[in-house]
């Protein structure tokens, strides 16, 4: 066994590991918490497919040498409002458009890239996320960004809710359902961007679905889903850091393993629970 | 003035007409049953009257003493699936928010008055139960709860027994009629029940995408639609509806 203090007091001695680790904390409390309700409203896609147009943006900014965050947050929410539209108007063919948006942005980002760049390490960054690539700017347009939506969740967290459980009764009874939809499509989408820095275009999704996943294998109430996939999403982000500080691998890769372990290891619990009547 | 006045509304899915000539009024304490086949346009009329949907044709206007959102509605399909995680005293509590505007939580009124309802309908031992787990009449009476929560004036009710065994239908409808009794609100209910859902009405809507019938229900029960539809009208050589 390590001497974990010892890594993390020489970890944290890094300006850079200081940095990637508020804003991972910040970007995977953000991704955890909309998470629930994307995947409720069976709008997990959305999340993925924000990742690739996130990807496309990337590129473009990197060929056109302009701030990445700057290019890509206006151009991913605009994909948020399309997909939202897209998934709400036709259901059937909702999940094949979302589809096609967002392989059409990876092939444009690829085709991008190669004729300017071509795939280089940055490129392979975006793809599977790097702590490195964050620069001092990115890190306060990250920390704010993500205390914003933090802030707007907790403030609206009784309206996330209700059209969360039933969007027809909300609208009934005169809350702006579509209001609070829009809303939440914007928040995901300024998350996912901050998060794909780190986590990877291929891999951010994972960091919305996960936990909320882990946490309704076991849990039965909303709120104890929201608080418990925050704390699982924080815990695996720590654990994920420090072996890929340790074992140099990369951090996306890492804290998704981390939380597959979790995932797997509440499936299991629920299944002894089911078996031994916990739940019904 | 009445609650809820419809002159002559149509109601139409992308151009689609399903609801043709609908008039009539709801007025305070009325218990308004709304009868008629499947695919008639019971539940479309329902959107029409919780401004889901705007009318294609015709006015629907609301009196002075109904403000948007303080409407109780019962949906004809149960909202959420099973594995939904949602607590029953949360989902009984965001009949509350509309109420809020933009006030983040709620008050410390809103949780009473969640757990009066709650009470009413007895069933404050599930207050920390999984709704998806619960049998269709438990949840029957949590989004009662929750109607009664948002609820002013007005509560629209979308077939809320179906599925629910007699006698929980039976307990269903006795706690309607009770909530009628106290005559500080109007009730509208969609219903296939037409036994049991009349003998406390005071008024039926018998609609067959027109509009069949509007009147007191003893009017209805005399009327040739109303003693076809009731299967009162047998003797008089009509085919009864199975
Ligand atoms: N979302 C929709 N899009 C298109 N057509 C619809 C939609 N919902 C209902 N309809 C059509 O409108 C008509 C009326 O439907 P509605 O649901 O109002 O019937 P209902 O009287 O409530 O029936 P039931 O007793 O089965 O609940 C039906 O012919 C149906 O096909
Ligand atoms: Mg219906």
């Amino acid at each position: 066994m390590p001497d974990l203090p010892a890594i993390l007091s020489e970890m944290f001695s890094y300006a850079f590991m200081v940095r990637a680790f508020i804003v991972g904390l910040l970007v995977s409390l953000c991704a955890s918490i909309l998470g629930v309700s994307l995947v409720l409203k069976r709008y997990s896609m959305i999340g993925d497919g924000l990742s690739h147009v996130g990807f496309g943006a990337l590129a473009i900014a990197m060929a056109t040498n302009t701030a990445p965050l700057a290019v890509s947050i206006p151009i991913v929410v605009a994909a948020a409002f399309v997909l939202l539209r897209i998934s709400e108007n036709s259901k059937i063919r909702g999940d094949a458009a979302i589809a096609l948006i967002s392989t059409s942005s990876l092939a444009l980002g690829v085709m991008v890239i190669s004729m300017t760049t071509g795939i280089n390490t940055d490129v392979c960054n975006y793809m599977f996320g790097s702590i490195l690539a964050m620069s001092r700017s990115d890190v306060y347009l990250s920390v704010a960004l993500s205390s914003v939506v933090l802030v707007m969740y907790v403030l609206f967290y009784n309206k996330i809710f209700a059209v969360t459980f039933d969007e027809t009764f909300a609208r009934a009874t005169g809350v702006r359902a579509g209001f609070y939809n829009t809303m939440l499509a914007i928040l995901s989408a300024v998350t996912i961007v901050l998060a794909m820095r780190m986590m990877g275009a291929m891999l951010i999704s994972s960091l919305i679905i996960f936990p909320a996943l882990s946490s309704m294998r076991v849990l039965r109430r909303f709120r104890s889903v929201v608080v418990s996939s925050a704390v699982i999403s924080v815990v695996c982000f720590v654990t994920g850091i420090v072996i890929s500080y340790q074992y140099a691998t990369p951090t996306g890769a890492s804290v998704v393993c981390a939380n597959i372990v979790v995932f797997c290891a509440l499936s299991a619990a629920r299944f002894f629970m089911n078996r031994t009547g916990v739940f019904k | 003035m009445a609650l809820i006045s419809c002159e002559g509304v149509s109601m139409a899915y992308g151009g689609h007409v399903v609801l043709t000539g609908i008039n009539f009024n709801v007025e305070m304490g009325n218990y308004i049953c709304v009868v008629g086949e499947n695919g008639s346009g019971k539940s479309t009329l329902a959107k029409g009257l919780l401004r889901l949907m705007p009318p294609a044709s015709g006015r629907i206007t609301y009196g002075d003493g109904l403000v948007s959102n303080r409407v109780g509605y019962i949906p004809q399909r149960s909202p959420a699936g099973a594995d939904f995680p949602a607590g029953v005293y949360e989902v009984v509590i965001s009949g509350c928010l509309a109420r809020r505007g933009f006030m983040p939580f709620y008050s410390k009124n809103d949780r009473q008055n969640a757990i009066y309802n709650m009470k009413r309908l007895d069933i404050e031992s599930l207050k920390d139960k999984c709704f998806g787990e619960l049998s269709g009449g438990q949840q029957q009476r949590v989004l009662l709860a929750r109607a009664l929560c948002s609820a002013g004036s007005l509560l629209i009710l979308d077939e809320p027994t179906a599925g629910l065994d007699p006698m929980a239908a039976q307990d269903f409808y006795d706690i309607i009629d009770e909530l009628h009794s106290r005559g500080d609100m109007a009730i509208v209910m969609i219903s296939h029940d037409v036994g049991r859902a009349l003998s406390g009405a005071t008024h039926v809507l018998h609609i067959g995408c027109s509009q069949e019938f509007f009147g007191a229900r003893e009017a209805y029960l005399a009327s040739a639609a109303g003693r076809k539809f009731t299967g009162m009208g047998e003797e008089s050589g009509a085919a009864p509806d199975a």
